[in-house]
């Protein structure tokens, strides 16, 4: 199967979305095939949110539309498939709530009304609080926690579900190296078995590596979708001068 | 004869129990969502009903129910179309329900005193049929408030995460509105209208001194509501007040102990678990590696036609896809 063909986990058609009588996302188009790692780059205020939002249908799109793995997403019921991570919000309600409660949250897409958390659920949120190193913070109040921990908490409460696909907005804003590089490192084991992640990020950080595309938002349109750009990957080294380009004046 | 032996004080006390598992139950989800005063909103809604069953003649329980079911709902349709915040919602709730229910009463040609034993609760108006009334809808708030509690957790925690997990998170809020109206009617007879919402929130304000958890600040908040509501009704009897100021004053102060408690815990805690050294060391992020271009005989310039490129606080030059930045006397591959 070539890459084109294969199935799409994410299918923006001509989107426009209005907030506050806006247009804060005009015209965009964007596939992104099962598999696939993509960071969403840009300004503040260019639209990546938005974006991101809409993608997971928390923002209604004013025109084009937004398919989950082919289905359009007012219609997507398949929520399990999906993991959240929103753009850096307290974790705190008005009452206490520990890391581990928070945590189980992530696993609602997958349980019935009225029914306990089994012992595969309590198994799935160790698993994630030990992918965030949050393990033996479980039974700490969220609000206690510095911010930085509290977004570690939000990622295991995305990836709990084990998701498919992942959506993150600035998963790791404020989160120290190390975290990030044990982060990247279970991306990277998920990205292994074909998990689709599309990531927002001013600083990719230990992730950089993973990308295999970017996208730049300005203003609320792509202005650039390819290939990460040479100065996120420092891919190249070697050069050579056979060819110069244009405008070569010798000197 | 002691007190329960009376039946008046034993459906009273029934009443009491079931009201003060119910409110600190819904009013967990009120407080965790900050939605504190809906409570009190709904209490003055309920006061329309309750004048509308004494001018029609019907069950004041009932059409209460009805009437505060509708303006919960009412609310929660206009908090979540975002036509007003829920704050202006609840203050137009306030004005509407207790103008309309002096307007009705005074129609019905009732006085002052019956729609007292309602805005703050009387212990030997609760009738047979009452209590059969607010069993039933005591038991159907328990069975959702602890049934759906993953769920409504989830919705009242992080509303929009809630709905990228598929939940139906209209529903669920208008689900906890209506708990809300039904709990109202509940504890319309032992705590009255008025002070409905402090039996809804005080007792969750006073666990949260002593709890980390959602689930047991619950629970606490629960045994803490029945505490303040039977001890409130056995203090009523015997003082000859009315009970709902009683529990109230009560709850309060269980609140006033628990918050010196939670403070000398914390602090004795403080001083027994100092602050752990968790984070461990991690080495100063590397700085950027640095690639020098080997050989590179071209001198770029803002002229020379290759494409430039801003890069924080330098140019790039894009040169055969690689992109180069002056640095000294050399150029870096960036
Ligand atoms: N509720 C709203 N009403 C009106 N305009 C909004 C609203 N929310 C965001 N905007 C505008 O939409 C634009 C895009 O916002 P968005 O949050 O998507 O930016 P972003 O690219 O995620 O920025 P950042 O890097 O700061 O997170 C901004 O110009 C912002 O002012
Ligand atoms: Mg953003
Ligand atoms: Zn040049
Ligand atoms: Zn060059
Ligand atoms: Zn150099
Ligand atoms: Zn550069």
């Amino acid at each position: 199967m070539t890459p084109e063909d294969s199935p799409q986990a994410v299918q923006v058609s001509d989107l426009s979305v209005d907030l506050g009588g806006r247009l804060v996302l005009r015209g965009i188009d964007l596939r992104i095939r099962q598999g696939e790692v993509v960071a969403v780059l840009g300004t503040n205020g260019s639209g990546k949110s938005t974006l991101i939002k809409t993608i997971v249908g928390l923002l209604p799109a004013a025109r084009g539309e937004v398919r989950l793995f082919g289905t359009p997403v007012p219609r997507f019921r398949q929520w399990r498939r999906v993991g959240y991570v929103p753009q850096r919000i307290t974790a705190a309600g008005g009452v206490p709530a520990t890391v581990f409660e928070v945590v189980s949250s992530g696993l609602l897409s997958k349980r019935r009304l009225f029914s306990p958390l089994g012992a595969a659920g309590k198994q799935a949120i160790e698993q994630a609080l030990e992918v965030v190193d949050m393990a033996d913070r479980r039974t700490d109040a969220v609000a206690e926690l510095s911010g930085g921990q509290q977004q570690r908490v939000l990622i295991a409460r995305a990836l709990v579900s084990d998701p498919e696909l992942l959506i993150l907005d600035e998963p790791t804003a404020g989160v120290d190296l190390a975290s990030q590089q044990i982060f990247a490192d279970a991306v990277r084991d998920r990205v292994a078995s074909g998990t689709t992640v599309v990531m927002v990020s001013h600083d990719l950080g230990p992730m950089d590596a993973l990308i295999d595309r970017s996208v730049v938002m300005r203003r609320g349109r792509i202005v650039y979708d390819g290939p990460p750009h040479a100065s996120q990957t420092h891919a190249h080294v070697h050069h050579s001068h056979s060819d110069d380009g244009p405008g070569w004046t010798p000197s | 004869m002691s007190l329960f032996e009376l039946e008046f004080m034993q459906r009273a006390l029934i009443a009491g129990l079931l009201t003060g598992l119910s409110a600190p139950a819904i009013g967990t989800y009120l407080v965790q969502r900050r939605l504190s005063l809906l409570g009190d909103g709904i209490g003055h809604i309920a006061i329309t009903g309750v004048a509308l069953g004494l001018l029609t003649g019907s069950a004041p329980v009932l059409t209460a129910v009805l009437v505060s079911i509708a303006g919960a709902t009412a609310i929660e349709l206009i908090r979540a179309r975002g036509k007003a915040t829920g704050d202006v919602a609840l203050a137009l709730m306030f004005y509407g329900g207790i103008a309309g229910g002096v307007l009705l009463i005074g129609l019905a040609g009732q006085g002052a005193a019956t729609l007292n034993t309602y805005l703050f609760g009387s212990l030997t108006t609760v009738s047979q049929s009452d209590l059969y009334v607010v069993v039933g809808l005591a038991v159907a708030v328990l069975v959702v408030a602890i049934g759906l509690g993953p769920q409504l957790f989830a919705v009242c925690q992080d509303e929009e995460f809630a709905r990228t997990t598929g939940l139906r998170v209209q529903l669920l809020n208008l689900v906890i509105a209506v708990m809300a109206a039904v709990t109202v009617t509940v504890a319309m007879r032992t705590v009255g209208l008025l002070l409905v919402s402090a039996l809804m929130v005080v007792p969750v304000a006073t666990a949260q001194q002593v709890t980390r958890s959602f689930r047991s600040t619950f629970v606490t908040a629960c045994i803490i509501g029945v505490l303040a509501c039977l001890a409130g009704i056995v203090t009523s009897y015997n003082a000859n007040v009315a009970p709902g100021a009683t529990i109230v004053v009560l709850a309060l102060a269980g609140f006033v102990v628990a918050a010196t408690v939670g403070t000398l815990l914390r602090r004795r805690s403080g001083r027994a678990r100092p602050l752990a050294d968790e984070e461990p060391e991690v080495g100063v992020p590397a700085p950027e590696p640095h690639v020098v271009s080997p050989g590179h005989p071209h001198a770029h310039n803002p002229v020379c036609g290759h494409k430039k490129v801003e890069h924080g606080d330098h140019v790039d030059y894009v040169h055969d896809g690689h992109l180069h930045a002056a640095h000294g006397d050399h150029w870096d591959e960036h």
